[in-house]
């Protein structure tokens, strides 16, 4: 009880205190999962859209593979990500390994199917109410998923959020390819593992009350302009 | 070159579910700028009939054949429930325009399609948030603006109160008057009665009468019609 008295007093101290390093690592934290977030909404919406109102062979089974990926291990996403990017991977020239864009690109590949497969359900259920009045328009196919992606823009934010959530909240993958290298790659929840490794437990549940603080006002926000906007829009 | 889409031509018409026969060996045709209308109880296979000719639904058999190939451009349908995209009531027309290719002076074709409807003053609103008359006005403003030459209508007031069913039919004969030709569908034959010149009586998928609206009425060839007229509840 010690410990969690002392992680809320700890985290009050560093927040009200500005700390310059757990600025530094939660900046870092948001800015990762943030490119990563746009990165996949930006390929995952109009795939998502894509997939629910094509019909083609393997479809049902591309959707089974899909969702089953909503649940990947982050380990496993980091392990591909690090093999990708190590000296002797396809992608080594870049040298990318160990930075931020690593975390980025390991992110973007967990988080990837969560957004389409929740995108797909919320289109397809749309499609039931839109279908004969598109195809009544002569809508084309990609007037008919840009129409569906805008007019349930505000549900499919909770695509994306679960998508950021996913993010922001995994340590496994961004250890593996970021490293966890001070002040370069260390964000939130390697620096929680790392605190609570090294016995700090008052910092690293400083530091969870913080992340759990960060993700739960972006989705009170997301929440307010949701309802705001379905209120006004209908 | 043949200008107009019409007349449609419909052969041997039938649609099926599993083994159940929606429509049944249904032929007819439809001239240009007359008003038909679809009449039948309940579950007669109205709405599947429509559906069916405006290329909803694919036949199980029989042909329905337009004068032209271009047909599905010069259509245009509003259903029983209408579907209102999370936009302005302009912004529905517009959207509506768009699609069909047009380019120039969208925004006033739209302002100008609501005037006709007379909801200029809803032009702003969310469509979603309008009634459920205004919505119908709309998907009818939005139908009108594309200058359909067949227009298409679902029992468009079903679930409508008399006043906004008064709207509605004054703005289906409106549309008419501008050489739009209507196939609607209704159960109501005080309805049927002020709109049609013509009536196509279904009964569980048969085409069981297509005549002029005053033979219809007064000289109904088959008993399933005559009952219907009188109100009778049919088997």
């Amino acid at each position: 009880m010690a410990e969690i008295s002392q992680g809320f007093t700890t985290a009050a101290t560093l927040i009200g205190t500005a700390n310059t390093e757990l600025l530094s690592i939660v900046w870092l934290s948001l800015k990762v999962s943030g490119i990563a977030v746009m990165i996949a909404s930006l390929l995952a919406l109009p795939f998502g859209a894509w997939l629910a109102l094509v019909r083609f062979p393997g479809r049902q089974s591309l959707i089974a593979i899909l969702n089953g990926m909503m649940g990947l291990p982050p380990v496993v996403v980091g392990l591909l990500v690090y093999l990708a990017l190590s000296r002797a991977g396809p992608l080594g020239s870049l040298g990318l390994l160990f930075t931020p864009a690593a975390m980025v690109a390991a992110q973007t590949l967990l988080i990837f199917p969560i957004i389409t497969a929740l995108t797909r359900q919320v289109i397809e259920d749309a499609w039931i109410e839109y279908r004969e009045q598109l195809i009544s328009l002569n809508a084309s196919r990609g007037q008919s998923m840009m129409a569906l992606l805008w007019d349930m823009r505000f549900t499919l934010l909770t695509a994306v959020l679960a998508g950021f959530g996913r993010a922001i909240a995994e340590v496994g993958a961004v250890m593996i390819v970021g490293g966890n290298i001070d002040g370069i790659t260390r964000v939130m929840t390697t620096a929680i593992s790392l605190e609570t490794s090294k016995g700090d437990l008052a910092l690293a549940l400083a530091l969870g009350i913080v992340l759990i603080g960060i993700v739960v006002i972006v989705n009170a926000i997301a929440q307010i302009v949701k309802t705001t906007a379905m209120k006004h829009h209908g | 070159m043949v200008e107009s889409i019409l007349p449609l031509s419909v052969r041997s018409l039938s649609y099926s579910v599993g083994a159940v026969e929606v429509i049944r060996d249904a032929s007819f045709a439809i001239e240009r700028g007359s008003r038909n209308i679809v009449l039948g109880a309940n579950g007669a296979g109205k709405s599947v009939l429509l559906r069916l000719l405006h290329g909803l639904l694919l036949p199980s058999g029989g042909q329905i054949k337009w004068a032209r190939a271009d047909a599905k451009f010069k259509q245009a349908m509003v259903f029983q429930r209408p579907v209102m995209l999370r936009r302005t009531a302009r912004e529905n027309i517009e959207f509506a325009l768009q699609v069909a290719g047009r380019e120039k002076n969208i925004s006033h074709a739209a302002r100008a399609a609501l005037e006709s409807v007379g909801l200029t003053h809803l032009a702003d609103r969310p469509a979603r948030l309008c009634s459920g008359g205004e919505q119908q006005r709309i998907a009818l403003a939005r139908a009108w603006a594309l200058v359909p030459e067949v227009l298409f209508l679902d029992e468009p007031t079903a679930s409508l109160d008399p006043t906004a069913t008064k709207a509605i039919e004054e703005i289906i004969a409106a549309i008419n008057n501008t050489g739009t030709t209507i196939i609607m569908t209704t159960h109501d034959i005080g309805q049927a009665k002020r709109i049609a010149h013509r009536v196509l009586f279904l009964h569980r998928g048969r085409l069981m009468e297509d005549a002029l609206a005053g033979h219809f009425f007064t000289e109904p060839q088959s008993p399933e019609a005559a009952a219907f007229i009188k109100g009778e509840l049919l088997w």
